[in-house]
């Protein structure tokens, strides 16, 4: 389903370091307007830190990014506009806890965006209604369920009106019956056409809704394909040890 | 009515020096006022700017925290009081104080949150950067109030004991709540003015040490 469309992520040649701990060794990837890519791969493959560089918040050692065109690694760049263009969503939803739902969703609206304070609200509002929280709007994280706050931060993301979202295993800290709605409202954005690049392990989901697995190991992707592909009829025996394990978890 | 009576619980003479300790407490409330908003704005900024982790000024805000905290504040107060009009300055009292507890409790409070800063996670400055936050907007909406809160009973309990201090002052003649009873003790001969003094101290820190006590008992029934 990936329709042909410019590509909104663009990297190539990605590397980084933590001192001499080369954690990501050359990765390309390029994500096309409304495509949904999934990344798996074992822990400490470099997932996350890939997913960090997409936005900056790990500084790249080498290699070019860019989003929607434009080149976030450019000396001057201004980093807080790139970063409204990039949704985040984190596997433990860093909601602000002194702040309402609402107050959560508008704060960057207000902040960053510098828009009028009922401007923001009407967008705050209308974002979680997006994930079906709108009576929520006064509730303050800690009177939420995980699965609640984890659609507030989704909210949060969307009310900036992003050209893509990065997701972070969004729901691995969930328990198990709470995992549904944040994945429902994954889907739901999927069908509004968001391009979302998710690291998960959910891999019903992944089978179901994504254009493309991508499968990292040791700081490189091993294989990358359609879900039914990857997780089918893999190509390299890696991919085909890894899938065969997480399979075996289920 | 036995000596000790006499001596230390007059009647009449804490009502003869009553108002004279009443100037007195004006100018400690005044102290209050002027020293604890003072001290904590310094604080405040020595913390934010230890949160920027550049190397130079870090060193310098250690440096600056270490040496105001090792100086005993009587010290301080001395020397801020004695040494300018040798440099052709002739500083009133209450500037004298004023410095020296903006020296002093400026690094205390410096300390507290700084430790107020760090308690908040990592994750609350990535999200707020990844919406597009600048680093003053994320400190200054997301994490002073989340760090402001998480030491709030050490932020009380400092300025409990910054309110007691106040009364070093006396030893440069600043005509507060204890310079006050000892000059009514000097000149009486009697030991009643110090008591109400006590009592005066009791009465107007007690509040202070009733909250904090309920803060750091809601502190541990959060854990
Ligand atoms: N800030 C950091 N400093 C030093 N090393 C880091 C840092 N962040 C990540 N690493 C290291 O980089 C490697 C890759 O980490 P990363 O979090 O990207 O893996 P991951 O694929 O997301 O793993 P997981 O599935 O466990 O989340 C790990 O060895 C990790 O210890
Ligand atoms: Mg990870």
């Amino acid at each position: 389903m990936a329709a042909a469309g410019r590509h909104i992520l663009d990297v190539r040649g990605l590397h980084k370091s933590f001192g001499t701990l080369a954690v990501l060794k050359g990765i390309d990837f390029r994500l096309r307007e409304r495509e949904l890519a999934f990344v798996i791969g074992p822990s400490g493959s470099g997932k996350s830190t890939f997913l960090r560089c997409c936005n900056r918040l790990e500084e790249p050692t080498s290699g070019s990014i860019h989003v929607d065109g434009t080149d976030i690694l450019a000396p001057g760049v201004d980093i807080n506009a790139v970063r409204r263009r990039i949704g985040m969503v984190f596997q433990s939803f860093n909601l602000y806890p002194h702040m309402t739902a609402l107050g959560n969703v508008t704060l960057a609206l207000r902040l960053a965006s510098r828009k009028s304070k009922a401007e923001a609200l009407e967008i705050g509002r209308a974002a979680l209604a997006r994930v079906g929280l709108a009576h929520k709007a006064q509730a303050h994280p800690g009177e939420l369920s995980g699965g609640q706050q984890q659609r507030v931060a989704i909210a949060r993301a969307l009310a900036l009106e992003p050209k893509i979202v990065l997701f972070d295993e969004p729901t691995s800290a969930l328990d198990p019956e709470l995992v549904g709605s944040v994945l429902q409202v994954m889907r739901d954005l999927r069908e509004t056409g968001m391009t979302m690049l998710v690291v998960s392990h959910e891999l019903q989901f992944a089978r179901a809704a994504a254009d493309r697995v991508v499968f990292m190991e040791d700081g490189v992707i091993v294989e990358q394909g359609p879900p039914e592909q990857v997780f089918g009829a893999p190509q390299q025996a890696r991919t085909r040890a890894f899938v065969a394990r997480i399979d075996g978890h289920r | 009515m036995s000596d000790v009576t006499a001596l230390f619980f007059n009647a009449e003479i804490m009502a003869k020096t009553a108002g004279f300790l009443l100037d007195g407490l004006w100018m400690t409330v005044l102290l209050c006022l002027v020293v604890i908003p003072v001290g904590a704005l310094g604080g405040l900024v020595v913390a934010v700017l230890a949160a920027l982790k550049r190397r130079w000024l870090n060193i310098a805000l250690v440096i600056y925290v270490d040496v105001f905290r090792a100086l005993p504040p009587l010290v301080l107060l001395v020397f801020v009081y004695n040494v300018p009009p040798f440099a052709g300055y002739k500083i009133s009292e209450l500037e004298a104080v004023v410095i020296a507890f903006l020296l002093n409790t400026s690094s205390y409070y410096g300390e507290i949150f700084r430790a107020g800063i760090e308690s908040v996670g990592r994750g609350q400055w990535e999200a707020a950067r990844s919406t597009g936050l600048g680093w003053w907007q994320t400190m200054g909406w997301v994490v002073l109030p989340q760090a402001v809160r998480n030491v709030l009973p050490d932020l009380v309990s400092n300025t409990l004991e910054v309110a007691k201090l106040t009364s070093i002052a006396s030893v440069i003649a600043l005509h507060e709540l204890m310079f006050a009873a000892r000059s009514a003790q000097q000149a009486t001969f009697n030991y009643s003015p110090l008591i109400l003094a006590t009592v005066i101290y009791f009465v107007l820190l007690w509040p202070v040490v009733r909250l904090l006590s309920r803060l750091e008992h809601r502190k541990i029934a959060a854990r």
